[in-house]
């Protein structure tokens, strides 16, 4: 399944529930840590609860709809969009965010991120580099169009170039 | 924006504060809280735009976080103040917003002093007049402040220079700075600039004229890159947005506006609303009154404890809304009354020679309408701020701070201070990293909300934008219409040139009735015509606005130098010549414009800096044909095309050349962009590089897509679904950015790489299947060929 296929797949799923399921999940597994989470309903957006509820800014905020990846997180490894994601469905499954991508920035792609100055406003770039953390670890190797299609997300300040490079490099890296 | 705008937000600020002053009958007890303190104004130059704060003292930290003043550190200047431990510590004053400049500034200041790059903090200024202008856009950052930064080091410099002279008993003449030290000539004697900083403090501060620049040949930081500051906490999600700041006890508040600019809400029932776990007030906002200016726009906001709660709660509201006048509004019929506009005469900004009877008596005349639409900022990061007022047991404001991505503090306290009751140099702003604001977040109406909903709710509180608020409750950029007209000799050059403009001006947004291109609208493209034809007529036509209309990201060159430069192609292709001589010929001869005669403003820039130089507009069209391979192209087969275009904005020069490869079906691939810039004295060339990119990129967004319509007043388009925005597949799959090495003044950058992009495209897929678009976006067109 590609990404955006996921995506999607996450959509219709999450569209078919209920929007007012308030059975309250006592705990979340994010980042290698059980975090409590008081009083959330679990059909809020896994991304809210991440950064209202938990204090993990680092995931942002873009569109809402799946559309700008900007909420981009992995879901036991795989990428997924976190403002469509209800909490409720993440059971126990391992959530990372950028908080826990490294612990200081060193993963192959933060660091190509870095040597390209890949950054305009930044805004977008988290959820470029959890799309591209995801991508990469399920094909080292990918071609220009690959790329592409893997990296969706939108960046308002036009960091394409710059991106398609750090992805080449940090997949040199994650090769090695 | 262009000086003229400031001085029209100036004019409307103080009707703003007239009106508050009036419904505020109580007078405010305001306890000032004297951040400021310890400021020494005295000898302080407030000259516009230009702050040089001198002999400030403690002042330098104040101005970011009072909280963190060390009265150890010297500060001669507001800029810059320098710990006993050596420390730097520069002010940056302008907000950053993807362009660098926390990181360009600082480095201009710190080349001058010699410092030790890793030895220089930054830090973020709050709001403060003293500071000079903070409204950061209009591509002015560096511009303004260049030689602001460039005295605030010299100065420290200076001073530590003698501090060491003092302590060495030597003259200063035979002291220097060098990387962090301050070294003697002629004996091996250094000592750190921390080790200087008592003496240095007793010293008088010098006058700028008495100082010593260093020369060009010994820049070590200018010109040169480095990291910006930010890069680590970006990359690990640590930085802080508008979105992310947070003050202790906040709530967090989305708020439903009403769908019609000016209308109001009738009743409303929040009972629903209510219901929504985390849901903690429903507050309804005061009504917008008179011009949109930076107001809030009224509605019912709801505060919850968290930011979903809050948008359910939103959601579940129950409202009537009174849409008012706006809703007759329809943008796809007012674009025909636009066309209709042009094609009629209207008022002439430059005139020269006679082009109507030269036109009218003309064996051949050709012309063309141009058309954008109204566009969406859509900043990554929707509007964001957060507020927290204080108020007495009366309901008196006594204390006020927003914390906000905003792109000018300044205009923040100028908007919440007369909403709040109190003097606008009472409001403490502390500024964030925007996620982007392409003009939006120079228009400081959410943090006005945020202050509103705190006053009334005695706790701080968060207003975040959705996307769908951020897109349909913009300052929109105005929708257009130009008409270019030209008669042609034999040879197909131009003889007479009319040209006629008309959309909704900026000025509608702070006075109501303003109905008619401003001139430092029309000089963003329209009267700043460079080409050289002996008889020139340039036109406006009237425009009411209907919705708020603002600036975005090269304002008036967008549809302006569309225009121009598609009509420049369109002319060289009916006279059979390559479009690079024909344009070269148009320009005519080197030369500089003369601005008194044409009547343009040049953004208030001297002509002696910034010139219109059109040696140097030619020179960037040459440089980026040559990158291109311009004179190949004949040989691209059919479906392939390069278009190329140029133009001066934001006191910058751009070339583009583009190569497209249209598919059969009409599939539009991008497959190739240069782009020579010329933008005088460049500070960090490879953030020059970047924004002109990203330039290239917003140019594909705006041209391929970008589209607002209005239906009854309200916007239809509210997501990026609907408001497509360019991703990796669709922009261009190679970017060329030259940049020409000049040592000319700095000029603008962030704005510059927008107004030769879309012409250039549109150029290119002309060249590549013979067909001509000439009204924005291309997704209304068919671009099939066979
Ligand atoms: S915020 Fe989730 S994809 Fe845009
Ligand atoms: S870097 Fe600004 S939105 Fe991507």
């Amino acid at each position: 399944m590609t990404l955006r296929a996921t995506v999607v797949a996450i959509q219709n799923l999450t569209a078919s529930k209920s929007m007012h399921r308030y059975s309250v999940m006592a705990t979340i597994n994010v980042n290698g840590k059980v975090l409590e989470l008081k009083d959330v309903p679990d059909s809020t957006p896994l991304l809210w609860v991440l950064r209202d509820h938990l204090g993990l800014t680092g995931t942002k905020y873009g569109c809402g709809v799946s559309e700008c990846g900007a909420c981009t997180v992995h879901v036991d490894g795989e990428a997924i969009q976190s403002c469509i994601t209800e909490v409720g469905d993440i059971g126990e499954a391992n959530v990372v965010t950028i908080e826990g991508l490294s612990e200081d920035g060193s993963h192959p792609v933060q660091k190509a991120w870095a040597e390209h100055n890949v950054p305009q406003c930044g805004y977008c770039q988290v959820g470029q580099m959890m799309t591209a953390a995801a991508l990469l670890k399920e094909n080292n190797d990918p071609s220009d169009e690959e790329i592409e299609e893997g990296m969706w997300n939108i960046c308002r300040c036009g960091t394409y170039p710059r991106i398609r490079e750090a992805v080449k490099a940090a997949a040199k890296e994650m090769k090695k | 924006m262009s000086n003229s705008l400031r001085e029209l937000i100036d004019q409307s600020r103080k009707a703003t504060e007239i009106i508050a002053d009036e419904s505020n009958q109580s007078t405010p007890n305001f306890s000032r809280r004297n951040f400021l303190a310890g400021v020494s104004t005295g000898s302080l130059v407030l000259m516009g735009k230009v702050a040089s704060g001198r002999n400030s003292s403690e002042s330098n930290l104040a101005l970011a976080n009072p909280s963190k003043v060390s009265a150890a550190s010297f500060a001669p200047d507001l800029f810059v103040s320098i710990d006993s431990d050596g420390t730097v510590n520069a002010l940056v004053h302008r907000s950053e917003m993807g362009t660098g400049i926390r990181t360009s500034l600082p480095r201009v200041l710190a080349d001058e002093l010699e410092v030790d790059w890793e030895r220089v903090k930054i830090h973020q200024a709050k709001g403060d007049k003293k500071l000079g202008d903070q409204n950061t856009d209009g591509s002015n950052s560096i511009r303004f402040f260049f030689k602001t930064m460039r005295i605030a080091g010299a100065t420290a410099r200076t001073m530590l220079e003698k501090a060491a002279a003092i302590k060495w008993s030597v003259d200063a003449a035979t002291c220097y700075a060098e990387n962090h030290q301050i070294k003697h000539m002629g004996s091996n004697k250094s000592i750190d600039f921390g080790e200087l900083v008592e003496t240095a403090k007793s010293l008088d501060v010098p006058t700028p004229d008495s100082l010593k620049l260093k020369p060009r040949s010994k820049w070590k930081f200018i010109g040169k890159d480095a990291p910006i500051t930010d890069m680590k906490e970006i990359l690990t999600g640590k930085a802080v947005f508008g979105i992310d700041a947070r003050m202790e006890n906040q709530l967090f508040a989305v708020i439903a506006r009403p769908p019609v600019v000016g209308g109001t809400v009738k009743s409303f029932d929040a009972t629903q609303a209510k219901t929504i776990p985390g849901v903690v007030e429903v507050i309804e906002l005061p009504r917008f009154k008179g011009a949109p200016m930076f107001q809030q726009l009224g509605g019912v906001a709801v505060c919850a404890n968290s930011t979903w709660a809050a948008w359910q709660g939103r959601d579940a509201l129950e409202i009537e809304w009174e849409a008012g006048e706006n809703e007759t509004y329809n943008s796809k019929e007012f674009a025909k009354e636009l066309k209709a506009t042009v094609n009629k005469p209207g008022v002439a900004m430059r005139s020269e020679g006679d082009a109507k009877s030269v036109i009218k008596n003309a064996r051949k005349v050709i012309s063309a309408d141009y058309s954008v639409p109204h566009l969406s900022h859509a900043p990554m990061e929707p509007t964001c701020a957060v507020a927290d007022v204080k108020t007495d047991a009366v309901g008196r404001v006594t204390s006020c701070h927003v914390l906000a991505a905003t792109q000018n503090p300044q205009a923040v306290q100028q908007a919440v201070g007369p909403a709040m009751g109190v003097p606008n140099d009472d409001v403490l702003v502390n500024v964030t990293l925007l996620g982007s604001g392409f003009g939006r977040k120079s228009k400081p109406d959410y943090c006005v909300e945020a202050a509103l909903l705190s006053r009334q709710l005695k706790r701080p509180v968060h207003v975040t934008w959705t996307r769908e608020d951020d897109i349909k409750h913009d300052y929109y950029h105005a929708i257009s219409a130009i008409h270019c007209e030209a008669s042609v000799d034999d040879t197909g050059k131009p003889t007479a040139w009319l040209q006629r403009v008309a959309y909704p001006s900026i000025g509608s947004t702070f006075a109501l009735g303003s109905d008619t291109p401003a001139s430092w609208e029309a000089e963003m493209g329209h009267t700043d015509l460079p080409y050289s034809v002996p008889n020139l007529q340039l036109e406006v036509g009237k425009a009411k606005s209907h919705v708020r209309t603002g600036w975005l990201r090269a304002v008036c060159h967008i549809q302006q130098n569309f225009a121009v430069a598609s009509f420049a192609d369109e002319l060289a292709v009916a006279a059979g010549r390559d479009q690079l001589e024909f344009l070269l010929d148009l320009l005519g001869k080197d030369r500089k414009i003369d601005l008194k005669a044409a009547k343009l403003a040049n953004r208030g820039a001297s002509p002696i800096e910034h010139p219109y130089d059109i040696e140097r507009l030619k020179n960037v069209l040459r440089r980026v044909a040559n990158n291109s391979n311009w004179v190949d192209r004949k040989s691209l087969p059919k479906g392939q095309g390069m278009g190329i275009a140029c133009c001066r904005s934001f006191l910058g020069y751009t070339g583009h050349v583009i190569q497209v490869d249209v598919k059969k079906d009409g599939k539009l691939d991008i497959s190739k962009v240069w782009c020579s810039i010329d933008s005088g004295t460049i500070v960090s060339p490879d953030r020059v590089h970047s924004q002109v990119e990203g330039a290239a990129i917003m140019g594909t967004s705006q041209a391929r897509y970008g589209e607002i319509t209005f239906k009854n007043g309200r916007a239809v388009q509210s997501n990026y679904d609907d408001y497509k925005v360019a991703r990796m597949s669709d922009s261009p799959k190679e970017i060329f950015v030259d940049v020409v090495e000049s040592s000319a003044a700095p000029a603008g950058v962030g704005e510059t790489g927008i107004g030769s992009f879309a012409p250039a495209l549109c150029n290119a897929i002309y060249a590549a299947i013979g067909k001509r678009f000439r009204d924005l976006p291309l997704k209304n067109h068919d671009l099939s060929w066979s």
